[in-house]
């Protein structure tokens, strides 16, 4: 692991400096080899913790460096990388499609496709939802988002505490995909899974919602070929979000 | 039974792309490539063609190998191109000379002048149902042949020839086919809208010899059978991007329009069998045509900058590392401030046709933040918009009901609320905001039978979002009147 307690080196080095530094200071200051410390740097720039200024080629750090902790991810660039994969999953699966993230610990809905019937809906971008009583929050807090200290009632099938809900989130882990069946409201249900960026970093997760009736089968199970097609949405999002094939 | 697909080559102004659609219309993979954009002087846009044509090369097979298809499996290639966009290349070698002059290129605006001025002007507006502006390409071919020695006399003999994207793309994948179709032969200024073939006394205003020329085809037909990139699959249609975009979003009846929201924005409304001259600066263009029918026009309001005021946002001023940031941005503040920007960067295209105009950004107080320029870039694109809108419905003389948008604007929702804000309209994004590709993928598919006919395909569109109008008319006419006003601080900035 020298190559991360050299990256990070570097990361101090520039943060500590005055301004831009270039590929030879920053070697010679660690005493690395120039190949060496430009390997580094490239990784550092595809991931947005370092910038290259494209007049000088000095480096500096980047923009995600001071956004880390607020989400590295600006939402409305995950609509618009999404947007493409959204609307082929509404229309395998002829229900609604929503994109959602972290907010405050609830789910950010920041994208919203139709239900393709064409019947009147209203878009609900922007609008939160509870964590633990979605597909989209569940799929979520598997991977990492902090769950909520009071645990809302919704319907008598909500989740009421944090033991059952440590329970479900470990079948989502073991699934890779989340369910709410009348969750959060009666006669709906939701079918969720993680959006990964970079290094398997959960950014958000793409989920369809509709009548419980056409997501579950006989046995109040989400229908396989739905849940094939939300996970087939959130790799190809996560693929073109950077994450390595799974 | 193995699935079948059709393959769409969206050639860009910045970018290539190759789509594989399946019989839903529903994208099954996608992949990408930007190309260089030349900037040799200010005013001056240039691609170099070969390049493209090596991006095509390598992105037909990468798409199938992302969608898990084999070649077999391709029913048929269409292409959507960037138009008026002028390549020319060397018959023999298929070399091309000098770099590609692109839409966005002003350096014809003295030659239009001139020409303007000439004897037969009035015949070539007339015929081409076009103005005579350095948008179109008739006048870059003029230029190029002027300014490369020797090129006039090569292009008499036919060893040079002449083509927009398409024409230049089917010519490398078919290995030497000189075709192109009516949509993008219409923006040559070179064509007669009625017989749609060239118009001699047009080629002759202009000094383009006809032996340079593609033959001109209907837009949705078998062209011919690629022999690269897709090798034994038929190329079944070829349509201008926005051509194809209202094709995609299946606007097959009079009266029905979209918008693209792209690196430009371009609004068409289909008026049927029927070319409709404008009295209120919009465009006569042909909508499409299918082989064995009559052709489709359309009314074009034509928005030069849109997108490439968030991409100018983003590279030039670097306020943002992303295009979609600029929502973000915007978000940080509940109004403009007062700030209006007019991005007329290489002059105004509809309703205005001001080549002289030159960008402003008015109304800049101490006040005014990032936040609030980025709210002026975002209804720059409304109210330019709204502008073209405003002309459509004087032209056709009926009122815009909603707005079909598409285009990767479409995902920016601060925007198109906007939009329906001061346009007092639902705009309307269907389940593909791809339409673009879309429509040519359509065009082929409907060419070699793989979708039976236009109904079968409006039965593919579907509601995705919409956005309802929202904002009090006395609001609305202000911001209107001060647009306006910011607009017509634009005009005479560049002196003759």
């Amino acid at each position: 692991m020298q190559s991360i307690e050299r990256a990070a080196a570097v990361l101090r080095l520039l943060a500590g400096g005055a301004g831009r530094l270039s590929l030879g200071e920053i070697a010679r200051s660690l005493d690395l080899a120039k190949g060496t410390t430009h390997g580094i740097l490239q990784t550092l720039r595809k991931v947005g913790f370092v910038e290259q200024d494209r007049v000088s080629g000095h480096y500096q750090l980047g923009a995600a460096m001071l956004r880390l902790g607020t989400g590295y991810l600006d939402v409305n660039e995950l609509r618009s990388r999404s947007i493409n994969w959204a609307d082929p999953l509404a229309s395998r699966s002829g229900e609604a499609v929503r994109i959602g993230t972290v907010l405050e610990g609830q789910v950010l809905v920041v994208h919203h496709v139709f239900r393709p019937d064409d019947t009147f809906q209203t878009l609900d971008v922007g609008s939160l939802l509870p964590m633990h009583a979605t597909a989209l929050g569940k799929s979520l807090l598997a991977y990492g988002a902090t769950p909520p200290t009071s645990l809302d009632r919704f319907t008598s099938r909500t989740i009421g505490t944090q033991r059952e809900l440590a329970a479900a989130l470990r079948v989502v882990r073991e699934c890779g995909w989340s369910a709410d069946i009348e969750e959060l409201t009666p006669g709906e249900a939701s079918i969720a899974a993680p959006i990964r960026a970079y290094g398997g970093l959960v950014v958000g997760a793409i989920g369809i919602s509709g009548h419980v009736e056409r997501l579950c089968d006989s046995r109040y199970q989400p229908r396989p070929p739905l849940v094939a097609n939300v996970r087939d949405a959130a790799r190809a999002v996560s693929r073109d979000l950077g994450a390595a094939r799974r | 039974m193995t699935e079948r697909y059709v393959v769409a080559i969206d050639q860009g102004t910045t970018s290539t792309r190759c789509i594989v659609i399946d019989r839903r219309g529903q994208l099954v993979s996608l992949a990408q490539q930007e190309h260089k954009q030349y900037y040799p002087k200010p005013g001056w846009v240039e691609h170099d063609a070969a390049e493209i044509w090596r991006n095509v090369e390598r992105l037909g097979p990468e798409a199938l190998r992302r969608a898990g298809a084999t070649i077999d499996q391709v029913a048929a290639v269409g292409i959507a191109n960037q138009r008026e966009t002028t390549v020319l290349w060397d018959r023999a070698t298929g070399t091309p000379i000098g770099h590609a002059v692109v839409w966005q290129d002003t350096r014809t605006d003295t030659m239009i002048g001139q020409l303007d001025a000439k004897p037969g002007a009035e015949g070539v507006r007339h015929r081409s149902a076009l103005p005579l502006a350095t948008y179109f390409s008739g006048p870059r071919l003029r230029w190029m042949l002027d300014h490369h020695p020797g090129l006039q006399e090569r292009a008499e003999r036919g060893e040079v020839l002449f083509g927009t994207m398409e024409t230049w793309l089917i010519w490398n994948l078919t290995g030497g086919l000189h075709v192109t179709d009516v949509t993008n032969a219409s923006r040559t200024l070179l064509l007669d809208v009625h017989t749609l073939d060239w118009s001699a006394e047009s080629l002759e205003f202009f000094g383009v010899p006809r032996a340079m020329l593609p033959e001109v085809r209907p837009s949705v037909g078998v062209f011919g059978t690629a022999t690269a990139a897709f090798p034994g699959v038929r190329i079944g249609a070829a349509l201008g991007d926005q051509q194809a975009a209202l094709f995609g979003q299946t606007c097959f009846a009079p009266g029905e329009a979209k918008c693209t929201y792209g690196t430009g924005s371009f609004l068409l409304l289909n008026t049927g069998s029927e070319l409709v001259r404008s009295t209120h600066g919009l465009l006569s263009t042909v909508a499409y045509q299918i082989k064995g029918e009559p052709a489709a026009y359309a009314l074009e309001g034509s928005i030069a900058i849109t997108g490439s005021l968030v991409q100018w946002f983003r590279d030039q001023l670097e306020l943002i590392a992303s295009a979609p940031e600029i929502e973000t941005l915007a978000r940080t503040v509940t109004d403009n401030g007062g700030c209006y920007i007019v991005p007329a960067f290489s002059g105004l295209y509809a309703p205005y046709w001001r080549s002289e105009a030159r960008g402003v950004i008015v109304g800049l107080t101490s006040y005014i933040t990032k936040g609030h320029l980025a709210r002026a870039v975002l209804e720059a694109s409304a109210w330019q918009t709204r502008e073209v809108v405003d002309a459509m419905n004087a032209d056709s003389g009926l009122a815009l009901k909603t707005l079909r948008v598409d285009g990767g604007m479409t995902a920016d929702n601060l925007l198109m609320q906007y939009i329906a804000d001061v346009l007092d309209v639902p705009v309307v994004r269907p389940l593909a905001a791809e339409t673009v590709s879309l429509g040519a993928a359509y065009g082929a598919g409907l060419a070699v039978g793989y979708w039976p006919d236009l109904e079968g395909l409006r039965q593919n569109w579907h509601r995705a979002a919409q956005w309802l109008p929202s904002m009090e008319k006395a609001r609305r006419e202000t911001e209107y009147g001060n647009w306006q006003r910011a607009v017509s601080r634009t005009f005479d900035w560049i002196q003759a």
